[in-house]
């Protein structure tokens, strides 16, 4: 950090140490910033940051490892649920979270997330859907909305082939095993907060050993939509968070010994 | 030392605890099951974890996240399951992780059948997974060899921090021999793990990855541990000789239980007046390719035959180390048969008298 500091200075909003000193390869208009910051922001918050690892997925945020100031893994697609798995299960004294894309976690990594959800693997999971994959080019998810126009979906997603938009937050709050899931959005200022409290309690679920915890972060990709950020974020607004309801779908409950 | 009467892969469960192997992560298959049935009541018992995945796609990446820490870590499985951890062993290999993996080897292609095989060497020996690596391949022929290699594969993987396959055939797993186990697992110093995930207190924060964008620094990562290898040639090819000597007629190259057969022939044949000589190799990789290439080289070999519990895989490194200087001949029972001595006799004295070319 090199701040500029003096008498007549009061520093209000300065990088967290949580995050490393680089300038982020995203597109603009792309809420992984956001998103990356809010998640250095709870480190720090916590004070976590010697004890926390990241486990990267493989999609935009590959490189998130190089923006924070924290021990990270790369995994292979998909499988970061797996590597935090391990992680987690031989150094339960870390903090661990993944960080997952839509095409990462819903399509090659399904198995992957639903069984450590399942197995109730307290680690936490940030799950950025944007409803498109966007590092090889705009092809269409799991989570592409019907009737959306991506590379691979040319005239539209059509959902008597393709079925419909997957919704993980509803899919895994059917699990019986205790966990805390929450679908949070950073389009307006608002929700930007709501969404670093969403963070903030899965990240303490961990501290406490409670719970596996998944937030799902309804994020934007104007590059691959073909719209300018401001249209991006109303389409967040009209086009998904009707389809993906914000909210929180699953708390932990109390203990129940069988 | 206590001597005692242990089925293979209970062996190889408890030898890998007294290496200090105590977390595991697996997926049902046979023939090995018991290898994680045991692990499951014994692990609780030292503090270990053991983690039933869902799958083995599951498994390895479980393994590179819990390598990563430097903890000992292993799992065990048969063919269609190492078949679906290639991923994360290219991906262990690249990110210079230390894993034991245990391929108790069944018939293949595809889910092919339960019984014993050694089909897998290629996949063992030459890749499996994408990119350019190598993985230290140790192949017992007893209870008691899978205890000191599977011990051995764990101190391996933390010298050169690489993944060390051990496997045996399915008669390796599902045999009951007696073995001794090391009150305490001796092994020379290794290095400190100045790479292992532990949070980045006082220090740098580390990174355990595979990607390299930059093309000059994946071609370093690749020349890093391309050097590794060089050096595993160099130190870890191990073998055995069985009744090797000037009067050999025939050089046999067989490993695993195969190679226990080939004595039983070559027992036989020397009671008949026939000498023949045995190389086993122990590693498969590296494997000891100059050492074939000297005793076949020898005056009174006539031949060199390989054999093995598939349709030809290693003969053709056989091939190689011998480099045309002798003629290599194979025999090979696959399926889940094994050979009986009979067999192995016939073809042998077939070929020494000429009547079968290759």
């Amino acid at each position: 950090m090199n701040e500029v500091k003096d008498s007549a200075t009061t520093i209000t909003f300065a990088r967290p140490q949580a995050f490393s000193d680089m300038v982020t390869h995203y597109c603009p208009g792309c809420t992984h910033g956001i998103i990356h910051r809010l998640v250095a922001e709870t480190i720090d918050e916590l004070n976590i940051r010697e004890r926390t690892v990241g486990v990267a997925p493989v999609g935009c945020s590959v490189l998130i490892y190089n923006y924070f100031n924290v021990d990270f893994l790369e995994s292979p697609h998909g499988r970061a649920p797996a590597l935090a798995t391990g992680l987690k299960r031989v150094s339960p004294e870390l903090i661990v979270f993944t960080y997952q894309g839509d095409g990462d976690l819903a399509s090659i990594g399904l198995s992957e997330i639903v069984h450590a959800a399942n197995r109730g693997e307290k680690f936490t999971t940030i799950f950025v859907n944007n409803a498109i994959y966007g590092m090889t080019g705009g092809q269409m998810a799991p989570t592409t909305m019907p009737g959306q126009v991506t590379s691979t979906s040319p005239y539209g997603r059509n959902v008597e082939e393709a079925g419909w938009p997957m919704r993980i937050c509803e899919l895994l709050s059917t699990l019986r095993t205790p966990g805390y899931i929450e679908r949070v959005a950073v389009h307006t200022p608002q929700n930007i907060v709501r969404t670093k409290k969403a963070i903030r309690t899965a990240f303490q679920n961990q501290i406490d050993r409670r719970c596996f915890s998944l937030i799902e972060v309804l994020s934007t990709c104007p590059t691959n939509w073909g719209l300018t950020p401001c249209e991006a974020t109303n389409w967040v607004q009209t086009n998904m968070s009707p389809y993906y309801p914000l909210g929180v779908f699953k708390k932990p409950e109390p203990r129940i010994e069988v | 030392m206590t001597r005692i009467l242990m089925k293979g892969n209970e062996a190889i469960a408890e030898a890998a605890i007294r290496a200090g192997g105590v977390h595991y992560f697996a997926y049902p298959i046979t023939p090995q099951s018991e290898v994680g049935e045991y692990l499951a009541k014994r692990l609780p018992e030292v503090g270990g974890v053991f983690v039933q995945a869902e799958s083995e796609v599951a498994v390895g990446n479980m393994l590179f996240g819990a390598a990563s820490t430097g903890k000992r870590v292993f799992t065990s499985s048969s063919s269609p399951g190492v078949s679906l951890m290639q991923e994360a062993i290219s991906y262990m290999a690249g990110a210079q992780l230390p894993v034991v993996i245990i391929n108790i080897m069944r018939g293949g292609p595809g889910l092919g059948g339960i019984l014993p095989a050694q089909s897998d060497y290629f996949q063992s020996t030459k890749g499996g997974g994408h990119g350019d690596y190598r993985l230290l391949v140790l192949a017992p022929a007893s209870v008691q060899e899978a205890v000191d290699l599977t011990m051995l594969g764990f101190h391996l993987a933390d010298k050169y921090r690489n993944p060390v396959l051990v496997i045996g055939d399915g008669m390796i797993g599902q045999m009951m021999e007696p073995v001794e186990f090391p009150d305490k697992y001796d092994e020379p110093a290794l290095p400190a793990k100045d790479w292992a995930i532990t949070g980045a207190k006082g220090r740098k924060p580390l990174i355990t990855k595979s990607l390299f964008l930059d093309p000059y620094a994946l071609e370093q990562n690749n020349i890093v541990i391309h050097a590794k290898y060089e050096q595993m040639k160099a130190n870890e090819i191990r073998f055995e000789l069985y009744k090797v000597s000037a009067k050999n007629r025939m050089l046999i190259v067989s490993y695993g239980t195969m190679a226990r057969i080939c004595q039983t022939v070559i027992d036989d044949l020397e009671r008949e007046g026939v000498s023949i000589g045995l190389l086993r190799p122990i590693s498969l990789w590296p494997f000891p390719e100059m050492q074939i290439r000297t005793e076949a080289a020898k005056p009174n070999i006539e031949r060199v035959l390989t054999v093995e519990m598939s349709m030809g895989q290693m003969v053709e490194d056989v091939d190689k180390a011998v480099q045309g200087k002798k003629p290599v001949d194979f025999f090979g029972r696959t399926g889940g048969i094994v050979p009986a001595p009979e067999e192995v006799r016939e073809r042998i004295l077939k070929l020494l008298d000429g009547k079968m070319a290759k």
